[in-house]
């Protein structure tokens, strides 16, 4: 209960600020405006018009929620304006990259758990292919998978998928070996084979360390996805509403994208959160 | 058909020596940790060179090494110049300013509970927001040159790091405050003497994380506007010229920079942390 108070006190305080910085950087526009027409506005009056400008430099926090409003709930769900066509264009991709780079995650992972020649030369270039900004690559990715053939969905979801394989790998790894040496003891006096230990004992040991790596990966793919958007191409999708808003100085769109995108991120990170607290609980390995 | 034969030839050949390597002694020797990881980087290069050589395939697809490793060597004072703009003016002074007022912000809030417990969700969930879309607003904010890319590498890692900082603040148990305060230590002698030395593995954790974030927000940032150089500009003019040999040598840039900067922080952390049972050898 003291911690709500407290994050609504924060929120609060962010929101408040914003309303503040808005009408400090907007009300240079409006004195611009009102010189030119050689009239003397009142405190009370610019602080009106920072509020309601049309491009402003920052948004008022209500200008970005009514945007939200009219571009999600009042607009239908297949126009090119809804928020919502968007945000599932971009979410498709999202999923799709985020399932293909856990499957690879995952298969990496047993690869470098069960070989000693994987584990050395894998390892380090795995780490190392995380220093490259894919990100910064992904319109040329995009580009070039185009011109080869493979349009839509793949070349978008292959960028989230490069994103999100690295925290997977890096987890299960180190989940896959979390079993000690007694309990490995253990399932050898048992004379268990080498797939009857990876199926009983180091598979239900790594959830916890694949869920946790699960909330990064997604959020990663999300990141992937909505930048991969950014090329010219791209007329649908969250990121491509950004570029747009960037291009015609349509700040509200730009900010109601923005949080558009934030809003997705907290739902598939609480999505991931929810079934890591289900299936913990299942297998009773719920603190 | 030849260098695709070649290729596959290398492939297996490299394939059977890191293996052997890897289950015989010379694996726990340095050569042999390192010639194993070499081995393969050379083998994807092999490979890549022999199917763009064998299949043919054209240079605005897919640039050979070869091709690659030569633009690399000719147009070296334009790289460097990108490199400057990109990494040293955008990416560097960002990161700086970023984890520097994260570090601050962190041990502000240190003292106050009250803030901690309304903060730390807040900065949880930033730090798992795509920030990188704010690069179209701070670019109109800031203007073209290096200043609006030094402020989206400054928003990207300022969550990441404070995360890290406040619960490496933490991580001291009550038993060392305990003797911390039956020695009548002050509130900044626990801190400086027991709680950042404590705090530091998390610290670097945040810092680590950040090398990466700072590169990726600087080159982004650019594609929303820049002057005539950088490497994100550079990037993206030459995608639309079909230039790739010089779209792959900015990408080696890129990597280069990025696993020197990832590279200098982790032997900065290595001198900082040598406590640290993960710093063990």
């Amino acid at each position: 209960m003291r911690s709500l108070l407290a994050v609504l006190t924060v929120v609060a305080a962010i929101v408040a600020i914003w309303y503040l910085a808005a009408i400090q950087m907007n009300s240079k526009w409006t004195r611009d405006q009102a010189a030119r027409a050689g009239i003397a506005l009142s405190f009370g009056e610019v602080v009106a018009d920072t509020m309601a400008q049309e491009r402003p430099v920052l948004p008022a926090p209500h200008q970005v929620v009514a945007e939200l409003w009219k571009t999600t709930v009042q607009k239908k769900v297949t126009s090119k304006r809804s928020l919502v066509f968007h945000g599932w264009i971009t979410l498709s991709s999202t999923v799709v990259g985020f399932l293909i780079g856990t499957v690879a995650g995952i298969l990496l992972a047993v690869g470098i758990v069960h070989s000693r020649a994987m584990d050395m030369s894998v390892m380090p270039w795995a780490i190392a292919s995380q220093t490259i900004p894919i990100l910064a690559i992904a319109p040329m990715i995009i580009v070039v998978l185009n011109s080869v053939g493979i349009q839509g969905l793949l070349p978008k979801a292959f960028i989230s998928a490069y994103l999100s394989f690295f925290p997977v790998v890096v987890g299960m790894v180190k989940g896959l070996r979390a079993p000690d040496a007694m309990q490995l003891d253990l399932m050898k006096t048992y004379s268990a084979s080498k797939g009857e230990i990876f199926w009983k004992l180091r598979l239900p040991s790594s959830m916890p360390y694949f869920f946790a790596s699960m909330k990064v990966a997604i959020a990663a793919a999300l990141v992937g996805a909505i930048v991969a958007e950014l090329p010219a191409g791209a007329i649908r999708g969250l990121g491509a509403r950004m570029l747009t808003g960037s291009y015609y100085g349509q700040t509200i769109q730009i900010w109601s994208a923005l949080f558009m995108a934030a809003l997705l991120a907290a739902c598939l990170v609480g999505l991931v959160g929810l079934l890591q607290r289900i299936t913990l609980r299942k297998m009773g390995m719920a603190q | 058909m030849t260098a695709l034969l070649i290729a596959a030839l290398f492939w297996a050949a490299a394939t059977w020596l890191a293996v052997r390597i890897a289950n015989s002694p010379a694996s726990a020797t340095l050569a042999g940790k390192l010639a194993v990881p070499a081995l393969l980087g050379v083998t994807i290069l092999v490979v890549w060179e022999g199917v763009v050589r064998g299949l043919e395939v054209p240079a605005v697809i897919l640039p050979a090494p070869s091709t690659i490793g030569g633009t690399f060597a000719a147009s070296l004072p334009i790289l460097w110049g990108d490199f400057v703009q990109t990494f040293v003016k955008g990416a560097l002074s960002g990161y700086v300013i970023g984890c520097g007022a994260a570090f601050a912000t962190a041990i502000l809030i240190d003292r106050s509970k009250f803030l901690q417990a309304g903060l730390m969700p807040v900065g949880n969930f930033l730090a798992a927001m795509p920030i990188i879309g704010t690069a179209p607003i701070l670019v109109m904010w800031f203007g073209f040159d290096w200043q609006s890319k030094a402020a989206v590498v400054v928003l990207m890692v300022f969550f990441p790091m404070l995360v890290n900082c406040v619960q490496g603040l933490q991580e001291s148990s009550a038993m060392q405050r305990d003797l911390m305060k039956t020695y009548s230590a002050s509130y900044w002698q626990t801190l400086l003497k027991l709680r950042l030395p404590a705090a530091m593995p998390f610290v670097f954790n945040g810092l680590k994380i950040s090398t990466t974030l700072a590169l990726i927000g600087a080159i982004v940032a650019e594609f929303f506007g820049s002057p005539i150089k950088g490497m994100g500009f550079r990037i993206s003019t030459e995608v639309g010229r079909l230039g790739l040999d010089m779209v792959w040598a900015e990408i080696t840039v890129a990597a280069l920079a990025g696993s020197a900067f990832y590279g200098a922080v982790a032997l900065i952390e290595r001198g900082v942390t040598f406590w640290h049972p993960s710093q063990r050898r």
